[in-house]
């Protein structure tokens, strides 16, 4: 009994990234547009792409191979198992000891190490480029994420997510100078993966600063459907993960009552909502690098991790 | 009994070696011998894997051969016994991939008798029980080993590596007859168990670390000592360039395991900050290196550095945790880096076969020369591809779980009451985490270069696949990366006498841990579970494709490549592996290797093409290796003259030496 509860909340959390991502995307568009003087597409503009784009032919270049039709559904597979594990409105769910936050950032890596391939299979530059630096982009935005795994995992004593955000939540961890370092390297190294302004534009491919639109120009149909919503679905993960860690207020952390947990259900929401208006306020400020000035972004990303973890090797109390 | 058939089994291949000789000019020789090692080891894999897993009390036996006064002593226990099933698995795969890929030979007799020789010698250096046994059987290794580097001897490059190769091995072997020495001491006590029982002071001690740190660290590549290996792993057929690189690096971190945790004295604190600054110099340097490289076989002989750094960051830390008494801790790490050994010998061995069938087939190991290979060997192109997301530390793959576990070890190390490694353990965390994510940038290019996009030569255009045999070796590596990946716990529990053996802790027994996940330490604390993963991974990939073909479109037409309406002229513009590195090379290689661009534009009225030339300078090989070649040279010149003296000044100089060696041994004792 116990269990099919256990397996519905998962199964929730699951539908409930799923379903979300598309929206929280359009909402993030939506509010850059207002705060850009535009109108902007509907909110729910992003599920309409998706049907489109998944009930449109695809069109598969001549020189594709079988590796570029699978990888879609590979990428979408482990974004998709990254994103329910990643606490959203309840903690200790079900599998969530399947992986710890290491395996998460793992998990992404593999996504795009398979995207990368993808950029290259098909054998034109465009592919070429943006793979070439989505590989160099990563790798420096994911030691920077294990220094703030690292800092984060000695602070709580763990590596489990659902661990670290009930110890995050508890009074035990106060204010700490190495907490903060860590909040905004991961803010850094969020807005590096996620292919944001000021690293990348997600809005269009053409322009010489192209990563990640440039990787996947060849893809067309489900496919591109598929890979869209795995890059919602990351996004909707680095705010949820943002937000279980930094924000855990309102997460249930044991329990089914119903009521609780749609309290933590609306409690995401607002997170989400926050997390969006920030996120479009921050991009609209903001101008677009150069892409040889990204490695000192996010090299400055990896320093602020590397010294919140010298802080907590070297003392406990920072 | 185990040992009794595993002794069998290396005087059985060096039967076959001489075997081979003899039947040097007959026809099927090369099969026949191959066929007859991979049954040969099998047997020895099935002995040591009985030991390991079932009987795992260490039997020793005492040979007449040898020294009259100390004969061949040789032993067998967890430790030997999981060195020798990493040994007998590579070489039974590699003999496997040798039936079919040994047929391409164009000198064969240069190669198959010194391959059963090369395993013999490797098997024997795992099972030795005393210093003699030891440095003997580890010199035949590596000169059957230089053997085969130099079986191509008409290439210039070849005959260069082998020379290099040559000098560092016999330095290596040097350092160690120097370590043994030492710990030997001046009654001259051979046998492991006398080395054992031993006390040597402290001083001793230390110096023995660090000559076995450059003896088997040059075996196994460690920066600085690697220079030769990019060379000699390359130049070798490929089979045995698996065999190098997979497995004869790992007899070397055997050597050093064998004699820093077992036969010297208990370590102190800084034993470990001197490995680990090593280790994580030579994780980075690794990587960094295979990202320059453009030829396919070096490009993974430099990626055995990276993972040899791995490796040893994790005896490292098993160091620091046991001078401070962690022994947990110690064992965690312990096991991680012993993992990661046996990861390693997986992969690395696969992407040297699947580097050997491209070989053959379009007889090119530059990548710039290839492409479009998954479409014409696509069984290759398949394992290949488990191989590089396996060696890029990839879940649910082998790779993931041993790079996991060294950073659980690390998550450990504030513990520890040192200074010195509060403070470099994290930087070589941070130096970890940069190199496996450097590593995927390796393998996205290596993989993307060689087997994707469009056919770059005519070579590469009418490639074919591979042979029977070698495609069934490379599954069985691939499927063993997987079984790895997905079921760790089983492995970990097969490596736990080892650390209770060095150790006097292991890891707590995983098996029986819910879904086969993996709890290093506590369930709140930290937990994998590969299968889960995989089986979720498997599930949602599945789930999305069904319900897409069945509720949405499953149509697909083929079309000109989009590209933004300006489709390419022509293969040639398609991205190589040197421009694929550009954005690297810039952030790192310009710090590192003072990496140039200069693009040479040819002016408005002349034809020639635009040139892009690279300019990389290596800095071990510009800083270390040049000066101490011209030291050597100077020097020489000046001693050049002590060949010209008489004889009554030739034997002063032999007596004054004798009088002065005899001093020594007078102060030692």
């Amino acid at each position: 009994m116990v269990l099919i509860g256990d397996l519905t909340i998962q199964g929730v959390q699951m539908l409930l990234v799923l379903l979300l991502a598309p929206l929280f995307t359009g909402f993030v568009r939506k509010v850059k547009a207002r705060l850009l003087r535009r109108r902007g597409p509907p909110l729910i503009q992003p599920y309409f792409d998706l049907v489109r784009l998944m009930r449109k032919d695809v069109v598969l270049a001549d020189s594709a191979s079988w590796l570029f039709r699978v990888i879609p559904y590979l990428v979408f597979a482990a974004t998709w198992v990254a994103a329910s594990l990643v606490p959203t409105f309840r903690t200790g769910l079900l599998f969530s000891w399947s992986a710890d936050l290491i395996a998460i950032a793992a998990l992404l890596g593999s996504g795009r190490f398979f995207l990368a391939l993808a950029g290259l299979d098909v054998g034109t530059s465009f592919g070429g480029i943006g793979s070439s630096r989505e590989v160099m982009i990563a790798s420096l935005a994911e030691p920077a994420m294990i220094m703030i795994v690292f800092t984060l995992a000695l602070i709580a004593g763990s590596t489990q997510l659902s661990t670290m955000s009930a110890f995050m939540a508890s009074p035990a961890v106060g204010l700490r100078v190495s907490l903060a370092l860590a909040l905004i390297a991961l803010i850094m190294v969020a807005i590096a993966e996620n292919n944001r302004i000021p690293i990348d534009n997600p809005a269009t491919h053409l322009e010489l600063t192209m990563v990640h639109e440039a990787m996947v120009l060849e893809y067309s149909g489900r496919h591109l459907a598929l890979i869209e919503l795995a890059s919602w679905l990351k996004l909707v993960l680095y705010v949820s993960l943002i937000a279980c860690l930094f924000a855990p207020w309102g997460i249930e952390s044991s329990g089914a009552a119903l009521p609780a947990l749609a309290l933590g259900i609306a409690a995401y929401i607002a997170k989400l909502a926050v997390g969006g208006v920030l996120l479009a306020l921050f991009e609209t400020s903001i101008a677009k690098m150069r892409v040889f000035r990204v490695p000192e972004f996010l090299g400055a990303a990896l320093m602020l991790g590397l010294l919140a973890t010298l802080l907590r090797f070297v003392s406990g109390s920072f | 009994m185990m040992l009794s058939v595993a002794l069998v089994c290396a005087a059985a291949l060096l039967a076959l070696a001489v075997l081979a000789v003899l039947l040097a000019r007959a026809p099927y020789v090369g099969r026949l011998i191959y066929a007859a090692c991979m049954i040969v080891t099998a047997v020895s894999l099935a002995a040591a894997l009985t030991h390991l897993l079932a009987t795992r009390v260490p039997e020793a036996l005492t040979l007449p051969v040898g020294l009259p006064w100390l004969g061949a002593h040789l032993r067998l226990d967890a430790l030997s016994a999981f060195f020798l099933a990493v040994v007998d698995l590579g070489a039974m795969t590699a003999s496997l991939f040798a039936i079919g890929y040994g047929e391409h030979e164009s000198a064969p007799e240069r190669v198959v008798p010194f391959f059963p020789a090369f395993l013999a010698g490797m098997t024997l250096v795992v099972l030795a029980d005393d210093a003699f046994t030891f440095l003997l059987s580890w010199e035949f290794m590596s000169l059957t080993s230089w053997a085969l580097v130099i079986s191509h001897h008409r290439v210039p490059e070849n005959v260069r590596a082998g020379y290099i190769y040559l000098l560092m091995a016999s330095f290596g072997t040097l350092a160690l007859l120097l370590a043994f020495g030492l710990l030997a001491g001046s009654d001259g006590l051979y046998t492991f168990a006398q080395m054992r029982a031993a006390h040597p002071a402290a001083a001793t001690d230390a110096l023995v670390l660090l000559l076995v740190l450059i003896g088997a660290g040059s075996k196994a590549g460690l920066v600085p000592l690697h220079v030769w290996l990019p060379l000699a792993h390359p130049a070798a057929p490929s089979h045995v360039s698996a065999l190098m690189s997979g497995v004869m690096t790992k007899v070397a971190v055997y050597g050093f395991v064998r004699i820093v945790f077992d036969l010297a004295g208990a370590p102190s604190w800084w034993w470990s900050i001197v490995i680990l600054t090593v280790a994580g110099i030579t994780t980075v340097m690794g990587v960094l290196y295979a990202l320059m490289q453009h030829d396919l076989k070096r490009l993974l002989a430099y990626h055995t550095v990276e993972n040899i750094g791995i490796i040893f960051i994790g005896l490292g830390l098993a160091l620091a945790f046991k001078s401070q008494g962690m022994l947990f801790a110690a064992a965690l790490a312990l096991t991680a880096a012993l993992l990661h050994v046996f990861n390693h010998s997986l992969f690395k061995s696969l992407l040297f076969f699947g580097a050997g069938a491209v070989l053959t087939t379009t007889g090119e190991r530059d990548m710039e020369h290839l492409g479009g290979l998954i479409h014409r060997m696509p069984q290759t192109a398949f394992v290949f591809l488990i191989g590089c997301a396996a060696i890029s530390a990839l879940p649910p793959l082998n790779g993931f779980v041993s790079e996991w576990l060294t950073f659980q070890a690390i998550l450990l190390s504030p513990q520890l009451p040192s200074w010195g490694l509060k403070l470099l353990v994290p930087a070589i965390g941070a130096l970890l985490a940069l190199s496996a994510a450097l590593a995927v940038a390796c393998f996205v290019k290596a993989y993307g270069i060689t087997f994707l996009g469009g056919p770059r030569t005519r070579a590469a255009e009418t490639a074919s696949e591979t042979d029977w045999f070698s495609r069934m070796a490379m599954m069985v590596l691939a499927s063993l990366c997987l079984l790895a990946g997905i079921l760790p716990g089983l492995f970990i529990d097969a490596l736990a006498p080892i650390s209770s053996f060095l150790i006097g802790e292991s890891m707590p027994t995983q098996v029986g841990a819910q879904w086969l996940s993996i709890v290093p330490i506590a369930e709140s604390r930290s937990s994998y579970d590969g299968l889960l993963v995989f089986l979720f991974m498997a599930l949602s990939g599945t789930l999305a494709a069904f319900v897409i073909h069945r509720l949405a479109s499953d149509r697909l037409r083929r079309a000109p490549a989009w590209d933004c309406g300006y489709p390419d002229a022509g293969v040639v513009t398609q991205y190589s592996a040197t421009s694929f590195a550009q954005p690297i090379r810039r952030v790192f290689g310009t710090v590192v290797f003072r990496a140039r661009e200069t693009v040479e534009m040819a002016p408005p009225d002349d034809t020639r093409p635009a040139r892009l030339t690279v300019e990389l300078h290596d800095p071990i090989w510009e800083w270390i290796y040049a000066p101490l070649a011209g030291a050597i040279g100077v020097v020489a010149d000046r001693l050049n003259h002590l060949q010209f003296l008489t004889i009554r000044q030739f034997l002063t100089l032999v007596f004054c030496t004798l009088v002065v060696l005899l001093l020594v041994l007078a102060l030692w004792s």
